[in-house]
């Protein structure tokens, strides 16, 4: 029971330290085990003490028939009394097991013959039945019967008793056998039950683990319900976990929703203060005051840029939950970004090379959170990018997926990995003297974990850096 | 039971007579054999030494550290030894099946509890672990060459009745039989034949009217036929007729062939053995393959490991269990020994 799904889940799942009270399953099949093992003791008991009884009744059937036989054998003749006593009498009694057999017949208060010594029944059977009893004769446990006759002698009206024994070899012989058959049909039982209860211990926490492997499978951001159909018993579990998910779910949203607001009352008054510190500073020609104007303006367009990119990624985390995807071009939006970006470029005196080698690349993805991915990408491979440098945009399809790349031949990665980049509000370590949020990486990383895409960003050979971002075609 | 019934006063005074000859075990031949001063095995037997010492030679070839006490006695008297006066024998052998039976069944016998697996004897030739029968023999008529003419041998026992009523002067005081009155054996084989049918309490009437002579024992009756005083005897065993005429004697031994009753010999180490480790070694030798081909060199004994190899067709082979006790109830018992006196003295 070592692969106890109560066990090694919640390890997989990463979810930290869970603690553990046993195992479910363990204590389903001890306990299915120990009703087992109480049916085959009780199954034991009953079989052997059935067979004890239809022994001994049998036994005694015979036993009854040979002391009739023997009163039977009585006969008052006119001067006394014979006895006819065939040898099939006893021979019929020593033949099951080959029983010792004793007896005794009495008149009156003599014994006419057979052992004077052999215990005679508590009380006279009344009777043509015979009586049963137990008694020990020579240290031997004996069952006996008895029968009476009345009988006419000598002109006097006289009981007779006819008392035979017969040990229990026989009866004990099969009754030990009887009673070995049973333990094996006790021990077969309990053997049949260790792989029965096995198997059902694991058929009924099976829905357990398919619950468990379904929600471990999810994506980061996968806050959808859980609509896996459970057995009953398992129905509030699935309730309160979806209960709790949905206001996971709502705290989040409210969360990216604070957030986006924030961002956009925040963009609007900072775009009329640029406004007004550029009007100013057309308006100045004091040097020390154009400096400072200037600086004022720089820094309005960094909290600008902060603030756009925080919607944006407040728009990728919002659409990741419930994603909308359509199948569209993707090299028809790759062109229209570069377009786009030709302006911007254009000022910095820096040159965009698309490079489109496939004609028409359907994808199918959530296009919004896609271009604000790209955006994201080929926006910072212009900002990193010193004046007359180059940037390729490049479309390729290969091995079921869709690359972009974006290279630059800028300042490179210095030494940080993407995991550190992507990393909300995490920036480079040489990069301070160019505007950003560090909300970038993060944006393009998110979105490419969402669309079931990749992205990678390496330094490029003879310096700069080359982001690759792909996606799976259609 | 076919004339007379007993009465209860007589079937008391029966009993009396028999308690008093219980005082009188009697030996009636007896032999040391072996080793001085070794460890001493006592055997009571009803077999006699001739027949019984080639057995006993064979197994101190095995055990030349023990010596042999033999002692031969009727059945009667054995049983009195071992049940009443509860003497230290360590193997008791008899042909009186019934009151070897009866030692068993009331406790005198010790059990054996390898002994008839190691042995893996027949089931009818053995009581539960308690008494082993290791050899067979017939039960049969035995004549003297001159009593019937060649070609008239009586074949069954209606053969023999027909024979002696033709001719009853020539067989008058001249036929003998057991006294199963004083023979263990003679009774058992009379309550047998009285319970295979009529014919027996026919031959017995017979018998009495010619004045028949009884026997205690097997060899009085051989030797009386071969000096002549009897021309024939019923129900002999058959070893010592076979013995005898192996000898030179001139007898006829004929199986009736109506049925021919098989008396298995047999052993039981009593209670009261001083050495039952002694006893029950002369048992296992009695069972061994060794001491059942020793037993086939004595003519009439069937061995019971090849039985059924040489018998007669008719052979009926005595029952050896408890059925054997209801012979020798006592009202019974003394039943049908008024009804043989009554046979046997005729008007």
């Amino acid at each position: 029971m070592t692969d106890s799904p109560a066990r090694n889940r919640p390890a997989r799942l990463g979810s930290g330290r869970v603690a553990l009270t046993g195992s479910l399953r363990r204590k389903l099949v001890l306990q299915f085990l120990a009703v087992a093992a109480v049916v085959a003791v009780a199954l034991f008991f009953a079989v052997r003490v059935t067979a004890d009884r239809a022994a001994e009744a049998a036994q005694d059937a015979v036993l009854g028939a040979a002391t009739i036989a023997l009163s039977e054998g009585l006969r008052a003749e006119e001067d006394g009394l014979d006895l006819d006593l065939p040898p099939t009498t006893f021979s019929m009694l020593s033949a099951m097991g080959e029983d010792r057999v004793f007896y005794r017949v009495t008149l009156g208060s003599d014994t006419v013959t057979g052992y004077g010594d052999l215990p005679l029944p508590a009380t006279l059977p009344p009777g043509a039945l015979p009586e049963f009893y137990d008694a020990s004769y020579l240290d031997t446990p004996l069952r006996l019967a008895a029968v009476t006759r009345s009988m006419l002698v000598d002109g006097r009206q006289v009981t007779a008793l006819a008392v035979l024994g017969q040990t229990r070899f026989g009866q004990r012989a099969i009754a030990d056998s009887i009673a070995r058959r049973a333990a094996l049909l006790g021990v077969g039982f309990f053997l049949l039950a260790v792989p029965l209860s096995l198997w059902a211990a694991r058929s009924i926490l099976g829905p357990v683990g398919r619950v468990t492997e379904a929600v471990a499978r999810r994506g980061p951001h996968d806050l959808r319900p859980v609509n896996q159909s459970v057995p009953r018993e398992l129905g509030p579990l699935i309730g309160a976990l979806n209960g709790f998910i949905l206001r996971l779910r709502g705290a989040l949203s409210r969360t990216e929703t604070f957030i986006a607001e924030a961002a956009h009352h925040i963009r609007t008054p900072l775009s009329t203060v640029r406004t007004e510190a550029e009007i100013a500073l057309r308006q100045t020609q004091e040097e020390p005051t154009r400096v400072r104007l200037r600086s004022v303006i720089r820094s309005v367009e960094e909290s600008s840029r902060s603030a756009g990119q925080l919607l944006e990624h407040a728009l990728v985390l919002y659409r990741t939950d419930r994603v909308d995807r359509s199948e569209f071009d993707l090299a028809a939006v790759v062109t229209a970004l570069v377009e786009a970006f030709r302006p911007t470029a254009e000022l910095r005196d820096i040159a965009l090379a698309l490079d489109l080698r496939a004609g028409e690349v359907p994808v199918i993805g959530d296009r919004l959170m896609i271009e604000a991915a790209l955006r994201n990408l080929v926006d910072n491979a212009i900002k990193y990018s010193d004046a007359d440098g180059t940037v390729d945009v490049g479309l390729t399809v290969a091995d079921g997926s869709a690359q972009v790349t974006v290279s630059d031949r800028g300042r490179g990665l210095g030494g940080a990995s993407l995991a550190d980049l992507a990393t909300r509000f995490r920036r480079g370590g040489n990069v301070t003297d160019v505007v950003g949020s560090g909300l970038g990486l993060t944006i393009v990383t998110e979105v490419a974990e969402a669309s079931g895409g990749r992205f990678s960003l390496s330094p490029r050979d003879g310096g700069g850096t080359c982001a690759v971002f792909s996606l799976p075609l259609r | 039971m076919r004339r007379l019934f007993p009465a209860l006063a007589l079937t008391l005074f029966c009993l009396c007579l028999q308690s008093l000859a219980a005082r009188a075990f009697e030996i009636e031949d007896r032999i040391r054999l072996g080793a001085e001063g070794g460890a001493v095995l006592s055997i009571l037997s009803t077999t006699d030494i001739t027949a019984a010492e080639p057995l006993l030679r064979a197994f101190l070839e095995q055990r030349p550290d023990l010596a042999v006490d033999y002692i031969v006695a009727s059945a009667n008297s054995i049983h009195q030894a071992i049940a009443e006066e509860r003497l230290a024998y360590d193997l008791v052998i008899s042909s009186a099946m019934d009151l070897q039976i009866k030692l068993a069944n009331d406790g005198f016998a010790l059990s054996q509890p390898d002994a008839a697996e190691v042995a893996g004897l027949p089931h009818w030739a053995h009581w539960r672990d308690l008494v082993f029968g290791f050899a067979l023999e017939p039960v049969v008529i035995v004549a003297s060459a001159s009593a019937f003419d060649p070609g008239h041998l009586p074949r069954t026992r209606r053969d023999l009745i027909d024979a002696l009523r033709e001719d009853p002067e020539r067989f008058r005081g001249r036929i003998g039989t057991y006294d199963p009155a004083a023979s263990g054996a003679g009774y058992l084989f009379a309550t047998q034949d009285a319970g295979f049918g009529n014919a027996f309490w026919r031959l017995a009437e017979v018998m009495g009217r010619l004045d028949a002579r009884l026997y205690c024992c097997s060899g009085d009756m051989i030797d009386d036929l071969a000096t002549e005083r009897l021309l024939v005897a019923y129900n002999v065993v058959g070893s010592y007729a076979l013995v005898s005429s192996a000898k030179g004697s001139d007898l006829i031994i004929i199986p009736p062939e109506d049925f021919t009753l098989l008396l298995i010999r047999t052993a039981l180490v009593p209670k009261t053995a001083a050495r039952p480790d002694l006893g029950t070694a002369f048992l296992e030798f009695l069972l061994s393959p060794a001491g059942q081909a020793s037993l086939k060199g004595t003519p009439g004994m069937t061995p019971v490991r090849d039985a059924t190899a040489d018998l007669p067709s008719s052979a009926r082979t005595i029952r050896l269990d408890p059925g054997l006790l209801a012979n020798l109830d006592r009202v019974r018992k003394s039943a049908f020994l008024v009804e043989w006196t009554a046979a046997m003295t005729q008007p």
